[in-house]
């Protein structure tokens, strides 16, 4: 009788139940959960993971990752199963590819680039300041 | 009547700017003080009619007259009194009426000190006129605050929730300071332009500078604020719009850095100009961002596409004037600077170098996902993994050479002798590299780094205190805030790595543990607030036995708006946050307790306090100066 009744609150609650409370009792598996979840993207809130989100779905989504987890798939595998349900919208961390190169590289392009006129600017000062009286230095 | 008046008054404002604008502009010549008279004249007469529409709202929203639809969506009569008055932000309309409100004060205070001479000042004026007409007609044809509504409602629809928070009703006025104080330096910019640059950078500073002590608290006091509304201990979360403050911040940053070399020996000019034109540029892409509601979030009131339409059409006049400008005029400056390959130049460069590149990551992080969805429909995140492998590595890098540029002299500096000078920090880098190792676990390299790092920066700072007695108070003051950006770095990565947690459900009785702390759930309560309920949540901190201090989080709901809030109860030591936020009702008195110990969390905010007070010290010395030294560009009188 007390199964079924925690069956039956098991069933009726899940939609309020906000926080995930399944938690694995190896610290190895929870740790590596955890990091799981920070890397998938709850779908419906604004720019959280679905491991610090409130809503139902990223709930549901943890489960899954749980579940996944529990029968023996390797955090890749999960992604790529997410990844083909979801689309790349879910990772967190946008995938390298053909239209992300730019992406992920422009700001080392614009490091590159910014350095080069810096040693630009640089040279031609200093030739300017082997021009200059010794008094103004 | 209220209403009507502050219609009224927008209206003259509007044709006051636009006076301001033609007779700023012309004043710009050098025979032309009538003209310049009248400039102002119409800015100290448009400030008056922008304060007086201002405040006609502020009386609608404390009176609660919902005659006018804005009061009526956005407020409430069970709403505290503050909260009326934050609310006059907390929506779009409201929110643009400060915007031109804080613009008119720059605009006022820019002629007020009258800094850089009668021309360059008029000039800026005119500049600042434009901009204000512009964003007065935005307010008039697509976002004004003062419709009526017929009949009115009895009462009104609530204030989100979210935004019925101290720190939120303060963040935005703070926020816009530091937006709208860039349009000063770019107005400044603008006028060097117009009439030939000399000593802009000097007559500017001190609007950058009270622009960028403004973006560094506003940003402060949201990231705060998402730490402990929130519910879940982070302090920065990547979103769009916090993007949109950041890009502003670290622009401002490289501005406040070159126009220093430009003032002092005629280094980077064109660069800083372009700088003081992106600065505000950041400021009007952000606002964009947040109130065409591209981006959705708590900060976008409304997403209305002929407002998007407008900012956007604003945007590309505003920036393509300045550019165009820039374009026609900055090949006739006289360039050529003159230094030497290690010299304080140099680091101020490098300086410029990392901070774009670092304002490129985010700027790119924060687009990219809105342009490629245009291009192919592709629909990415851009998550803090992202930021974490392009502008971590570029802001540490930054932050390794910060404590030279302050040893280096202006045009030749000795590398050795600065390397001397800064042996000691490096010590105390050591030191805490050290003891990060001996006290906290699990060891992570990054923590190592970044202590070790911290105490370079700090080490410096204090070298520099020691080093300098009796030196300028700018010497201190980029002491102070060097070093709080050491401190800053502290708290970020104690949060980031060794912050411990616990989910759990409890009965009233139980007890958990979370780090060192342990903590008994004394059931929960229902309280009744002004305009929520709330389920309170009585936890005591434990002591062996013994009740060391109760802490109440809560869960408020609201109903007016049907929204509800986690109200986290935070207990720090200052160096360490204990923080509990409440979970859901898992029935029979049965609650989930969330808790986190999050070491040295105190110090992000605190470290962007110490960086600010640098600024204000900076400022302080800035505004004493002019008195002691002349001017280096006299300027004939009037």
């Amino acid at each position: 009788m007390k199964k079924f009744l925690f069956l039956l609150m098991l069933l009726t609650t899940p939609l309020l139940a906000a926080p995930v409370t399944d938690t694995f009792s190896d610290p190895a598996m929870e740790a590596r959960a955890r990091n799981l979840q920070r890397q998938l993207r709850c779908l419906v809130c604004q720019g959280e993971s679905i491991d610090e989100s409130g809503a139902p779905l990223a709930a549901e989504l943890r489960h899954l990752v749980r579940q996944q987890m529990t029968d023996g798939r390797s955090d890749q595998q999960i992604e790529d199963y997410l990844r083909a349900r979801y689309g790349n919208f879910i990772l967190m961390k946008p995938p390298l590819q053909a239209d992300t190169y730019f992406l992920w590289l422009a700001p080392f392009l614009v490091l590159i680039g910014a350095g080069a006129v810096a040693m630009f600017v640089v040279s031609k000062a200093r030739r300017a300041v082997a021009e200059l009286p010794p008094d103004l230095l | 009547m209220t209403g009507e008046l502050g219609q009224l008054a927008l209206c003259f404002a509007l044709a006051l700017s636009l006076v301001m604008a033609a007779s700023g502009l012309t004043g710009a010549r050098a025979n032309a003080a009538t003209a310049r008279g009248i400039a102002h004249g119409a800015t100290m007469g448009m400030l008056v009619f922008i304060a007086l529409a201002f405040g006609t709202l502020t009386y609608a929203f404390v009176t609660s007259d919902f005659s006018i639809a804005d009061v009526a969506n956005n407020s409430h009569t069970l709403k505290p009194l503050i909260y009326k008055i934050s609310g006059v932000w907390g929506n779009h309309e409201g929110s643009m009426l400060l915007w031109v409100l804080v613009l008119s004060l720059y605009a006022g205070l820019v002629s007020a000190l009258g800094r850089g001479g009668p021309q360059l000042t008029s000039a800026a004026l005119g500049i600042q006129g434009l901009l204000a007409s512009a964003f007065l007609l935005f307010i008039l044809f697509t976002s004004n605050p003062f419709l009526r509504l017929d009949p009115a409602p009895f009462e009104g629809a609530g204030l989100n929730p979210l935004l019925q928070d101290p720190g939120l009703a303060i963040h935005p006025p703070m926020l816009y300071a530091g937006y709208v104080g860039l349009s000063a330096s770019f107005s400044y910019a603008a006028a060097a332009l117009i009439v030939g640059e000399e000593g802009w950078a000097r007559a500017a500073r001190p609007f950058m500078l009270i622009a960028w002590i403004a973006l560094t608290c506003g940003i402060a006091l949201g990231s705060w604020w998402a730490y402990y509304e929130l519910g879940w201990g982070g302090f920065w979360f990547w979103d769009p719009v916090e993007n949109a403050s950041l890009m502003p911040w670290l622009v401002a940053t490289a501005l406040l850095h070159s126009a220093l070399a430009t003032e002092r020996t005629g280094a980077f000019r064109t660069w800083t100009l372009l700088l003081a034109i992106a600065g505000f540029s950041m400021s009007l892409i952000g606002t964009f961002l947040v109130r065409s509601g591209v981006l959705s979030s708590v900060h976008a009131f409304a997403s209305d596409p002929t407002r998007g339409f407008f900012i956007m059409v604003l945007i590309f006049c505003a920036i393509g004037g300045a550019l165009g400008l820039f374009a026609w005029r900055a090949p006739t400056l006289k360039g050529g600077a003159a230094f030497d390959t290690v010299s304080r130049e140099t680091a101020l460069l490098l300086n410029n170098v990392f901070l774009v590149a670092a304002c490129a990551a985010v700027f790119v992080g924060t687009l990219y996902p809105l342009l490629l969805d245009a291009i192919n429909g592709e629909k990415i995140s851009v998550g803090p993994p992202y930021y974490a492998a392009t502008f971590a590595p570029i802001f540490f890098a930054l932050l390794l050479l910060v404590p030279f540029g302050p040893m280096l002299g202006w045009r030749r500096g000795d590398l050795k002798e600065a390397a001397r000078a800064l042996a000691p920090a490096l010590g105390i880098a050591a030191v805490a590299a050290l003891a990060v190792l001996a006290i906290a676990s699990p060891r992570f390299l990054t923590g190592v780094c970044a202590f070790a790092v911290a105490g370079w920066l700090i080490g410096a700072s204090i070298l520099s205190f020691i080093k300098r007695k009796g030196a300028r108070a700018s010497a201190f003051a980029a002491a102070l805030a060097h070093a709080g950006l050491g401190v800053t770095l502290m708290g970020v990565a104690g949060t980031t790595l060794w912050r411990s947690e616990a989910l759990t459900v409890l009965a009233p009785g139980q007890t958990m543990t979370v780090g060192p702390y342990t903590l008994r759930f004394d059931g929960v309560t229902q309280e009744q607030g002004p305009n929520y309920r709330a389920s309170r949540a009585h936890i005591a901190l434990m002591d062996g036995a013994r009740v060391q201090s109760l802490l109440t989080p809560e869960q408020r709901i609201y109903p007016a708006e049907g929204q509800d809030t986690a109200n986290t109860a935070i207990r720090t030591t200052g160096f360490q946050d204990l923080y509990l936020a409440l979970g859901d009702d898992r029935g029979n008195g049965r609650w989930t307790l969330r808790a986190y110990v999050s070491p040295l969390a105190p110090f992000i905010w605190l470290g962007g306090l110490v960086m600010a007070f640098g600024g204000m010290l900076s400022l302080w010395g800035r505004l004493r100066a002019p008195a002691q030294v002349p001017s280096a560009v006299a300027q004939p009188a009037e």
